[in-house]
């Protein structure tokens, strides 16, 4: 089945990109995650017409794929899947809004305008989650959730689902592999196997539950999360965490897109 | 060295469908002991370890670790020194990596990082995988997997080892590996298998249970080259007694 | 029916993240008060997770067309594990879906898990599918139960994602469309959740009954949670409120260009007296008095104000959340007494 083969490959994939070692995968993760909240408020906070303000903000990803090392075709193979939903519901746009605007010196409709706005709040906004989890990965991710004060439990909850995800996908895939050998002409699963197809499944991932808190209790487990310290902030994520907000509140403020082309005129013609 | 026996007087389980789980077993088990458990499918060996934990409570009888009475006041600190590696590594290694993992137990019983990693840096390296602390579970090989779960057992320092069926799906020479590190623990191990061979090579006495019922008590050698009892607990001789497959030749 | 991030503007995706945060320090504090011990919960609820995942996998193929459903979880989360423990798994599942697959933004994220998670699991499962089978669990009110469940649930979903960006103004999408566009495809999905649910449902309680009996599903707490979810239902609508004050001057063109569009011509606010309550109102508070949207013959967008008003939505968030965990904290010390 196409999605489970793809979510295996996704979930591999980022678990390996993110074990890498760059100066980006070292920063602390509290600090990617503040910056990357503040990176999408940003984004999101222009309007609809808002373009040329937008790009400014493009330096941000662009930057960390580099310094990260992250394969752009990675990158480029994720926003190919996500986008459309997004272009979609932008796509819209130009029907119902025809006013027309100046925009760099071409005179478009306020629709198209629109699109461009989305498609490209949309590219930065999906490129700059996935940079998070292509350079923190899940175990520093939690680390900054437990920084963030979520109860420790909760964190253990959600890295638990991570970790089982794997293992339920592969039971699926036998499973499924199982009922298509002996049902090769249905395209899916038949409506009287609904129930107990996803039902066994079910029960034994409700056993399985049993035997991981049996497993969990005899380790001591009762109930308190006890996980190793948190790693302090140091001097060099502070400064990533500073400077990039200082860099995105200019971004908001100046429309950098104009001046740098303004610049580039003004050496261009001296 | 009186806190390292294990011992059952006239215990009885049986299951919430009514059916029985183990009737009226008792055995005493010494220091240092290191005791099979052998029986057919349902015969009730995993029973019988859950009831030495304290998963299970008996319908009759006493269970004593250590001479301490297994009840749910004394669970927690028997499970300290009582470990058991279970039969589905999977179930064991519920962290995303396995320094978490091993390091789980210790940091449960309260002990600062430095301690914890101690501990987990001793594990790790009894059973050999000390390089493979960042790694995440499901990278690992099935016999890496067993062995990480093993080293979770172990940072705890139990005095008594519990394994239920652990060559259960390793290759050959994970599973030779495996028997060479169980002969090099010097605990009290209570181990269920039904890799007879394995029983032979790792314990000095073994336990038959059929039907929930304990039927044989002795030496593994005694015990398991006598074919026509061993069918009648519903088992075979071990691969390694059995006359050669060429010559059909006696093993002497 | 995962929002991205691109659809929504800072203020909206600060309210729905306050709202989830305060429906889920709720939810922990309800787990936490449970008789049973609720460390084996920890447990359950991750492996739990982890099966919606692999259950949304799974292509249920629909008979008559040649087509294929899948599974949304909520529902289902919520009748094997209870209201509490069903959302907190269905927003542990939304956030890994968010970070490693991209579905559904970050800041959407409070707004996700409140559109498929609280839905799902505080309206749809104790006011639509527990009522069916107060009185005895059959496989006929199992599959009516669950069908009316999933189907209302989806609709209220799908449409407050409709509402969440319209307030956000970010898109030109006029409100009709949207929702002709939205509702419909979320009715033939909430009809293949459904049955797919009771199917489920049905086998579990057919093969392992007891498990249908959550712990803490007590008779007698039933009148209890319906205080409870009332109480959310208040504060949820409370915020929104609020979100939606804060932005009925921010935007007019877009709010009131399409509802103009909509209703024909006419503002829906009728003589504009609660309009112009409203923009006094913001303007007393805002901190930014001028906050006003710029037509399109300047290049430039909302003001500063925008990002500043998303900040302070967010700081506002936290102490409404701290002030919600003292208010269930405090209720809870009154009822033990």
């Amino acid at each position: 089945m196409n999605r489970v083969s793809n979510a295996l490959l996704n979930l591999r994939q980022m678990d390996d990109l993110a074990c890498k070692d760059t100066p980006i995968h070292r920063i602390h993760p509290l600090a990617k995650i503040v910056v990357t909240l503040a990176f999408l408020v940003t984004v999101v906070s222009f309007g609809k017409y808002d373009i040329s303000g937008l790009l400014g903000l493009v330096f941000f990803p662009v930057i960390l794929m580099a310094l990260s090392e992250l394969p752009g075709k990675v990158m480029l193979k994720r926003l190919l899947v996500l986008e459309p939903i997004v272009v979609g519901i932008g796509l819209f746009s130009p029907f119902f809004d025809p006013r027309e605007m100046i925009f760099f010196g071409l005179t478009i409709s306020a629709g198209w305008a629109t699109f461009l706005s989305i498609l490209i709040k949309g590219t930065l906004t999906i490129s700059a989650g996935l940079l998070l989890i292509a350079t923190t990965g899940i175990d520093r991710v939690a680390e900054g959730l437990r920084m963030l004060k979520i109860p420790k439990i909760l964190v253990l909850q959600i890295l638990l689902t991570y970790r089982y995800i794997l293992v339920l996908i592969e039971e699926l895939s036998r499973m499924t592999r199982a009922y298509f050998l002996r049902a090769p002409s249905d395209h899916g699963i038949r409506r009287d196997a609904w129930g107990s197809f996803a039902g066994q499944l079910l029960l034994r991932t409700y056993d399985r539950a049993q035997r991981i808190y049996i497993s969990m209790s005899l380790r001591g487990f009762t109930g308190e999360y006890h996980c190793g310290k948190n790693r302090p902030m140091r001097g060099g994520d502070w400064v990533y965490l500073l400077g990039w907000c200082g860099f995105f509140a200019l971004a908001r403020w100046m429309p950098l897109a104009q001046l740098l082309s303004l610049g580039l005129k003004g050496v261009m013609n001296p | 060295m009186s806190h390292h026996r294990v011992e059952m007087r006239k215990v009885s389980y049986i299951y919430p469908d009514g059916t029985t789980g183990i009737s009226d077993v008792s055995m005493l088990l010494r220091h240092g002991e290191s005791v099979g458990i052998i029986g057919a499918n349902g015969a009730g060996k995993s029973t019988l370890l859950m009831l030495l934990l304290g998963i299970l409570f008996p319908a009759a009888g006493e269970v004593l670790v250590g001479d301490v009475h297994v009840t749910p006041k004394t669970v927690s600190s028997i499970r300290q020194r009582v470990g058991l590696v279970m039969q589905q590594a999977d179930d064991q290694l519920f962290m995303t990596t396995v320094y978490d993992d091993v390091a789980f137990g210790p940091r449960n019983e309260g002990l600062n990082e430095q301690e914890v990693a101690e501990k987990v840096k001793a594990a790790l390296e009894t059973v050999g995988l000390a390089h493979l602390g960042g790694r995440a579970p499901y990278k690992l090989s099935g016999g890496e997997k067993k062995s990480a779960s093993i080293a979770t057992v172990l940072a705890m320092e139990p005095d008594v080892l519990l394994m239920d069926e652990p060559t259960a799906g390793l290759d050959p020479q994970a599973r030779r590996r495996l028997i060479r590190l169980l002969n090099r623990f010097t605990h009290t191990k209570i181990i269920t298998s039904h890799d007879l061979d394995m029983i032979m090579d790792t314990c000095d006495r073994v336990l038959v249970l059929k039907d929930g019922e304990l039927v044989g008590d002795g030496a593994p050698l005694a015990l398991l080259s006598n074919s026509t009892q061993m069918e009648e607990w519903g088992l075979e001789l071990p691969l390694s007694l059995m006359n050669c497959p060429n010559c059909g030749a006696q093993k002497k | 029916m995962h929002m991205a991030d691109a659809l929504l503007s800072p203020t909206v995706g600060g309210a729905m993240m306050v709202v989830t945060i305060g429906v889920a320090a709720y939810s922990i504090k309800k787990i936490q008060k449970n008789p049973d011990p609720d460390e084996s919960k920890v447990p359950l609820m991750g492996v739990m997770g982890a099966f919606v995942f692999a259950a949304q996998m799974i292509n249920f193929s629909i008979p008559g067309t040649g087509s294929s459903g899948h599974l949304g979880g909520g529902l289902l989360l919520s009748i094997l594990l209870g209201p509490c423990a069903g959302f907190l798994t269905m927003a542990s599942v939304l956030l890994i879906q968010a970070l490693f697959f991209g579905d559904g933004g970050l800041l959407a994220y409070g707004a996700n898990v409140f559109n498929m998670g609280f839905v799902a699991c505080f309206i749809a499962y104790p006011l639509i599918y527990k009522p069916f089978v107060r009185k005895g669990i059959t496989p006929k009110r199992i599959l009516v139960g669950s069908i009316l469940a999933a189907v209302i649930g989806l609709q209220l979903g799908s449409f407050s994602v409709v509402l969440e960006t319209l307030i956000s103004g970010k898109t030109q999408l006029p409100f009709g469309t949207f929702v002709l566009f939205m509702q419909p495809i979320h009715l033939a999905i909430g009809l293949v959740e459904g049955f797919v649910t009771a199917a489920v449902v049905g086998y579990v309680w057919k093969a392992r009954p007891e498990l249908m009996d959550y712990p803490g599903k007590v008779a007698g707490t039933s009148s209890v949670s319906m205080k409870r979810v009332l109480l959310v239902l208040v504060v949820c609508v409370v915020m929104m409120g609020t979100a939606l004050s804060l932005l009925a001057s921010s935007s007019p063109d877009g709010l009131e260009w399409s509802i103009g569009h909509v209703t024909g011509g006419g503002s829906l606010m009728s003589g504009g007296a609660i309009y112009d309550f409203f923009a006094r109102l913001q303007q007393k508070i805002a901190l930014f008095p001028d906050y006003q949207f710029k037509s399109g013959d300047s290049p430039g967008g909302t003001s500063f104000s925008g990002v500043a008003g998303g900040l302070l939505t967010l700081i506002l968030a936290g102490g409404i959340a701290v002030a919600i965990r003292g208010f269930s904290r405090k209720k809870k010390g009154s009822q033990l007494k």
